[in-house]
């Protein structure tokens, strides 16, 4: 076996999946698919710089800021200068999360998204009257609420297992 | 697009703005209700869309300011009450359940239309925020019209109260397409892909086939004031005391 040097932006992809999304720790940035791109290129006063996109799950989510911070914390010494932008050049979906990330989600108590695919037209969004129960895998339960308690999130009831839980929205 | 001449960019500002006060107004408005709305989930629910439409005017404070290189807060609290554009519809207190849901309904479909053309737009940092917009107010769209039928279908008085902030909202409601200044720019920058005008009767025609499919009446009324974006209220005064209250507590403040 031929030992080969990781490249410079797997380094920083595998540091990214370190950090975890603020508002669900089970599951990090990169399983979450909000990290776009990662470049390493000239910076302005002459070093180098470290460009990171990243895209925001949903336009108003607060946790936007603290995903920045530990972004460029976590990438400091990486290269002279980290920047991440925030980019809607193609909107987050949930699709984006990685089959490891929905694993992550069901084994914290969070049923995953259900696919949406790529025809989005308007109206092929839905929240679903059922949700699989990450608890006890029962397809027994109901919708309590499209909303939930942060952006991403709705609120379902499990008849076999009494369990009130909650599911990541397909958006 | 790279670089828009100034006429252009002018225009494009004044539609920024006119989106970004509708959104910011109302998200307060439908802010107050947390904690008191009829029942727990929709107390979650009404704080959650208030949520995503301070968001999405946080989304287009900030992409007015790139273009115009002023400072994304101060845009959203540093101006007098008679400096906001938002349409008259958003004049009004949030009054009873039934007020507020009738303003969602006519509000979420307005939107609508609007993003949907926006999502075309030739300006590709609307365009690219239109699209990502729609995929959230989906949502709020679902839950409104399950609010519109559950009232209008819940007995008498429910009905009467629905029926009657229909009609009373239905006037300033219009004033969302209230034509801007400049509006002829942004059509021929195709910035705005139709006339504000083509998108008015479109939601009229939508909002109407609801309305019947609900058995609520329709308002025959289309006329619109022009000037519904320049025009206060004591109302939007007393709300703007509230949410500047803190930012204006300290104005030199770094937040």
């Amino acid at each position: 076996m031929v030992a080969v040097a990781p490249s410079r932006e797997s380094v920083v992809w595998k540091a990214l999946a370190e950090i975890r999304d603020p508002e669900i720790p089970a599951i990090s940035l990169v399983d979450l698919g909000v990290i776009r791109r990662v470049a390493f290129e000239p910076g302005p006063a002459g070093g180098e710089r470290l460009s990171v996109e990243l895209m925001p799950t949903f336009v108003g989510c607060p946790a936007i800021e603290v995903m920045r911070q530990q972004i460029a914390e976590r990438l400091a010494d990486l290269a002279d200068e980290v920047v991440v932008d925030l980019t809607f050049a193609e909107p987050w979906t949930s699709d984006r999360i990685s089959p490891a990330g929905r694993e992550a989600l069901r084994a914290s108590g969070f049923a995953p998204p259900v696919m949406i695919g790529s025809t989005f037209n308007g109206e092929s969004l839905t929240v679903l009257p059922i949700a699989t129960c990450p608890y006890c895998g029962s397809r027994n339960t109901t919708l309590e609420n499209p909303f939930g308690p942060t952006l991403c999130r709705a609120i379902y009831h499990c008849a076999d297992c009494r369990q009130p839980f909650e599911a990541f929205k397909p958006i | 697009m790279s670089e828009l001449d100034r006429e252009t960019r002018d225009a494009l500002a004044e539609l920024l703005l006119a989106m970004a006060d509708d959104e910011f107004v109302l998200g307060f408005w439908d802010s107050e209700w947390t904690g008191i709305a009829p029942i727990l989930e929709e107390d979650v629910a009404m704080s959650s869309v208030s949520q995503d439409e301070i968001g999405h005017a946080k989304a287009l404070y900030e992409l007015l300011a790139e273009l115009t290189g002023q400072d994304a807060d101060r845009i959203a609290f540093g101006r007098p009450p008679e400096g906001y554009r938002h349409a008259a519809l958003m004049n009004h207190a949030r009054t009873d359940w039934a007020f507020s849901i009738a303003r969602r309904f006519l509000y979420e479909h307005a939107d609508a239309v609007r993003l949907e053309s926006l999502a075309t737009s030739g300006y590709q940092p609307l365009a690219d925020l239109a699209v990502k917009m729609r995929r959230e107010e989906t949502y709020h769209l679902l839950h409104f019209d399950l609010w519109l039928r559950r009232l209008a279908e819940g007995g008498d008085d429910s009905r009467a109260r629905l029926s009657e902030a229909i009609e009373r909202l239905w006037p300033d409601a219009q004033t969302v397409f209230a034509p801007l200044a400049t509006e002829a720019v942004l059509v021929d920058a195709r910035i705005l892909p139709e006339p504000l005008e083509t998108l008015r009767w479109r939601w009229i025609d939508r909002v109407g086939a609801l309305l019947k499919a609900a058995n609520l009446p329709v308002p025959v009324n289309a006329h619109l004031d022009a000037d519904g974006r320049t025009r206060h209220t004591e109302e939007f005064a007393w709300l703007h005391g509230e949410f500047t209250m803190v930012s204006g507590s300290e104005a030199k403040a770094t937040w």
